[in-house]
């Protein structure tokens, strides 16, 4: 569906360049559903954007649906489902105009866009909104109007730029519902996210993207054994006490590895009980433990030495 | 899934009617208000200037390119002005607005539509808004009895909806290469005004004197206001009218390309 060998964006020229993709190399093939994971300014936004057909590309080769963007970017774009990262509903319009206006744009019929607009207000609970002007709907509405939009075409491959950015925990939730349901009717998914639960969630297959590189790339299940221990014990310790760094030094030997973050501790370990056990024996008196299992947030951290949100 | 079309070759026909339900919509909403202001501006325009005004000036028709009053001179001229007026407009801020504040051009370009196939079809409304407001414009006028013959009061209305075609496929174009909104102040100040005011729309440009009036004939709008006013008076100078018309044509064919070159390059990036 999708390969990349050696994809570059650059923006702008001479000194004030500023090259947002180094030269990655991507496969997704039909059916998975695939994540770039990645904090803000990672290059995520940009490659979709390529992938999207609506940015040439810098460097490198790039081919989408074995057609290339840059001759053939009214085709790609006939058979591929867009879901921005900003909305770009069109709040003149109510809800079930946003639908039939943007299926008329791909040029199908108007019975045709009629029978599919009904059935996705159904897909995406707006039946009952169908009248209302898109300002009227709050923002996870608007989400899943804008993926139901994205859909009107019945697209071999969909784009989900950051798709739950923004939304509250149920409307997340919901959200992933319908993403889920749209992967196991087959429609191929490609996602950004810098939420990690949500890549842990969604994809079959990421990569992990810093800097416009791509730093680690497999099943997330996988980039964890690889990058990560089983668990996690989490110590969070008051204000005023000894230095995190001081801490650390105490327990280093019980663990496989620790990250010093300046708000806590993570000591990476595949047994987190008889570790956060351990450390409490030594004198350790954390104002808040945790043990947890180890996640994408941590493969993150071992690649780049940097959280998500930072 | 199936593939629904393929539009590798879209046509710019197919893809501007593509827009077409876009444009309606919108147009639903907004259709009374355009069509209201249309009929109630040049209605005052031409009661002040034209009838008002008008009553204090009687001067020799040889002073007045050959109208027989100052309404018959005025009325032409003013029609071309408001259509500079309403095209610059139309060219400014809702563009502007569909570029920035509300991402539709965007949301337009995801689909197999291309920049030219968006400007064609935004253009088009322009070309509809323009039909409409100066039709009812000369509508209006019919009763004072300006028009000398009904097929150069067609085709004056055919020139002014070019003067003023000619005016938002330029503006449309440098609307795209703006950064944001402060530049239409510098259009509409030292554009659009001056032109208004010293293009032939209230007075013959040979008042201004000689550079003053090379100058004036030097302006888009000039070029509509003398065409027109020769058509609605029945005062033709043929060779004139052609290079009034030559001039229109040619700033529409350049100001396609700079119009959806500068989409393209906004968008596209």
């Amino acid at each position: 569906m999708i390969e990349a060998r050696g994809l570059r964006k650059t923006f702008g020229a001479g000194a004030s360049a500023f090259e947002a993709v180094r030269g990655i190399d991507v496969v997704v093939r039909r059916g998975e559903a695939f994540g770039f994971l990645g904090p803000n300014g990672a290059g995520k936004s940009s490659t979709m954007r390529m992938v999207a057909a609506v940015s040439p590309i810098s460097g490198g080769e790039l081919r989408i649906l074995g057609l290339d963007p840059a001759t053939d970017g009214p085709s790609i774009r006939a058979r591929i489902g867009v879901c921005p990262q900003e909305d770009t509903l069109d709040n003149e319009l109510d809800v079930w105009e946003n639908l039939f206006i943007y299926g008329r744009y791909f040029g199908l019929p108007r019975a045709v866009v009629r029978e599919r607009a009904e059935e996705l207000l159904e897909f995406a609970k707006l039946t009952d909104k169908a009248k209302s002007r898109v300002e009227e709907l709050s923002g996870g509405m608007k989400r899943r109007l804008t993926i139901a939009r994205s859909l009107i075409n019945r697209p071999d491959l969909l784009l989900l730029d950051e798709p739950t950015t923004g939304l509250d925990p149920q409307a997340r939730h919901l959200l992933w519902d319908q993403l889920f349901r749209l992967k196991q009717a087959g429609v191929t998914l490609v996602l950004t996210t810098h939420y990690m639960d949500e890549a842990e969630q969604l994809c079959d297959r990421l990569v992990v993207m810093d800097k416009g590189v791509i730093v680690a790339e497999g099943a997330p299940g996988e980039l964890i054994r690889t990058y990560s221990t089983r668990e996690v014990a989490e110590l969070r310790f008051a204000v005023g006490e000894e230095d995190n760094e001081v801490m650390a030094e105490k327990i280093a030997d019980l663990a496989d590895r620790l990250e010093v973050l300046p708000d806590r501790i993570l000591v990476y370990a595949d047994d987190g009980e008889s570790v956060l056990a351990a450390a409490l024996d030594r004198g350790l008196r954390p104002v808040a433990s945790l043990v947890r299992r180890s996640s994408l947030e941590d493969v993150f951290l071992r690649l780049t030495g940097r959280t998500l949100v930072d | 899934m199936t593939v629904p079309t393929g539009s590798a070759a879209l046509g710019l026909r197919d893809g501007t009617l593509r827009q077409a339900d876009y444009w309606a919509a919108l147009w639903r909403r907004t259709w009374r208000g355009v069509l209201a202001t249309s009929f109630l501006s040049p209605l005052l325009y031409v009661l002040a200037l034209g009838v008002l005004l008008g009553g204090f000036i009687k001067a020799d028709p040889a002073r007045m390119e050959g109208a027989t009053s100052y309404l018959a001179f005025v009325v032409p001229g003013l029609i071309a002005a408001h259509a500079m007026q309403l095209a610059v407009g139309e060219a400014t801020y809702p563009v502007m607005g569909m570029i920035k504040w509300r991402p539709t051009y965007q949301a337009m370009l995801a689909t197999p539509l291309q920049a030219r196939h968006v400007v064609a079809a935004h253009l088009t409304t322009i070309a509809l808004h323009l039909a409409a407001a100066t039709g009812i414009y000369m509508l209006v006028m019919v009763p004072f009895g300006v028009y000398a013959t009904w097929w150069g009061a067609s085709l004056a209305w055919l020139t002014q909806i070019g003067v003023g075609m000619a005016f938002a496929v330029w503006i449309y174009g440098i609307t795209c290469r703006l950064r944001n909104e402060e530049g239409f102040g510098l259009i509409f100040r030292l554009g659009v005004f001056p032109m208004f005011l010293f293009s032939g729309a209230f007075f013959p440009v040979a008042n201004l004197g000689r550079v003053g009036a090379a100058i004036a004939r030097c302006t888009p709008l000039w070029q509509g206001v003398n065409l027109s006013r020769m058509l609605t008076i029945d005062h033709i100078t043929w060779w004139i009218a052609a290079i009034n018309a030559g001039v229109i044509v040619l700033l529409l064919v350049g100001g396609w390309r700079w119009a959806h070159t500068g989409l393209e390059r906004r968008m596209i990036t």
